[in-house]
């Protein structure tokens, strides 16, 4: 930082004013974070990052200058998964600015106000360091949830002895169709189950690409030697389903899980009743 | 004689599932019964699967439309400037494919809606338009 034109001001008021910038540092950033990170966490984080800037801004100190990128990446990830918005993020860098202008305008030393532009400047860039970490740090979050998604709405229960039920919720593209078959096919095979019970109540619309995803899986299940009945077709669903011309062939078709648990047990030979008053 | 036009790009699959939800909330606020909104969703998937499969990518525009004797419906159009479609009788048989689908999608969108108008040209694109009526 320091021009070699006489000896640089902002390094010494750095480290003189250094308990006073960092407690208003600490102050504005607190306002924006509320309670979400802890005063004495935030405290350590910045006293670290302080520090950094201080060998930094010297001069001389490459090192300081990795290490404190490195430092600002690790809190913005933090910061990203802790649900922190970006500029609540950059924030945190960013006060640093206004926290030492206070301490330059106290001084009124007027090359330290032109040394604090090129620090402005600086800190800016450091910035967007958090900025590009916390972004990244998000989109990885993100696709952590699909995944996450993807896999929980697509569970395999136990209805009974040998059957098996599939609810399938929301929209049926390829990749959920692919892991809905697997799972149940693995299921399957550590089961043995006889019957599966692939419930479409929670799919809002068939057209022709579910219906061939539906249609696949029923015959590979078929192939592993299970009956798989479709529940859940609604009137609407139905009525769609007959104007598209899908033929379910011999598949069975019902209305309700439930109608499709007692068509499964009845396949099965297993009789509920009712338990008859004497 | 459109209430509101909206016009959505389909050049993925998440662009489809966004088409349909498009047409399933402009039928619902239209006021249409669910098995008719139902109906023109699956029309509405059909149509613009084929633009991003067949047509490399298009897009769609959904509106509320009012015919001269005051009838209120949903109209869907998707176009493309894709290969067009050579052969129109035979797109529109059933269980007729240039791929590996089920051959069901084109008649079946002619099926769900009221009216069907099908524009298209080899070498220059293909415009679907459907409407479905207020009963
Ligand atoms: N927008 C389009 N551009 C070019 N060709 C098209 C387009 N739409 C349909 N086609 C042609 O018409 C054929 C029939 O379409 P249709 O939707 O009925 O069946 P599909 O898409 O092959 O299978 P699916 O039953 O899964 O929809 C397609 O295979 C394709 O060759
Ligand atoms: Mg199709």
């Amino acid at each position: 930082m320091s021009d070699g034109a006489g000896k640089a001001h902002l390094p010494e008021l750095l480290r003189s004013g250094r308990e006073a910038v960092l407690d208003r540092w600490l102050e504005v950033v607190l306002e924006g974070v509320r309670g979400r990170i802890t005063e004495r966490e935030l405290k350590a984080e910045l006293t670290e990052l302080y520090a950094l800037i201080e060998r930094a801004v010297a001069g001389g100190d490459e090192e300081a200058g990795r290490e404190l990128r490195a430092a600002l990446a690790e809190i913005s990830r933090s910061r990203a998964r802790q649900g922190f918005s970006p500029s609540e993020t950059a924030v945190s860098v960013f006060a640093v600015k206004q926290a030492l202008l206070e301490q330059v305008s106290a001084t009124a030393d007027m090359q330290a106000y032109a040394e604090f532009i090129e620090f402005s400047s600086w800190v800016d860039d450091l910035g967007l360091v958090t900025f590009e970490t916390y972004a990244s740090a998000r989109e990885q979050v993100i696709a952590d949830q699909m995944e996450q998604l993807l896999e929980l709405s697509t569970p395999v229960v136990k209805l009974w002895d040998g059957i098996l039920g599939v609810p399938l919720v929301g929209t049926l593209d390829s990749a959920r169709t692919q892991v809905v078959m697997e799972t149940l096919l693995e299921r399957l095979v550590e089961t043995g189950a006889q019957f599966a019970v692939i419930d479409i109540t929670g799919v809002p619309a068939v057209d022709t690409e579910v219906a061939q995803h539906l249609l696949k899986t029923v015959m590979a299940a078929r192939l592993m030697g299970t009956d798989c009945v479709i529940s859940g077709v609604r009137p609407q669903i139905a009525q769609t389903i007959v104007a598209l011309g899908i033929e379910f062939g011999d598949i069975a078709t019902k209305a309700s899980l439930a109608d499709a648990l007692a068509y499964a047990l009845e396949c099965s030979g297993i009789q509920v009743t009712g338990r008859t008053e004497a | 004689m459109t209430a509101q036009d909206v016009e959505l790009p389909i050049v993925s699959n998440e662009d489809v599932v966004r088409v349909r939800q498009l047409v399933r909330a402009v039928a619902a606020e239209a006021g249409m019964s669910l098995v008719d909104q139902t109906k023109i969703v699956t029309a509405a998937s059909e149509l613009a699967r084929n633009t991003f499969v067949h047509g490399g990518g298009g897009s769609a525009r959904v509106e509320s439309v009012v015919n001269a004797r005051g009838r209120a419906g949903v109209r869907l159009v998707v176009t493309d400037n894709g290969p067009g479609i050579p052969d129109i009788d035979k797109a529109l048989t059933e269980g007729w494919t240039s791929g590996s689908g089920l051959g069901l999608g084109l008649p079946g969108a002619r099926r769900l809606a009221d009216e069907f108008e099908l524009d298209t040209k080899a070498g220059e694109g293909t415009t679907v338009t459907v409407t479905k009526w207020i009963r």
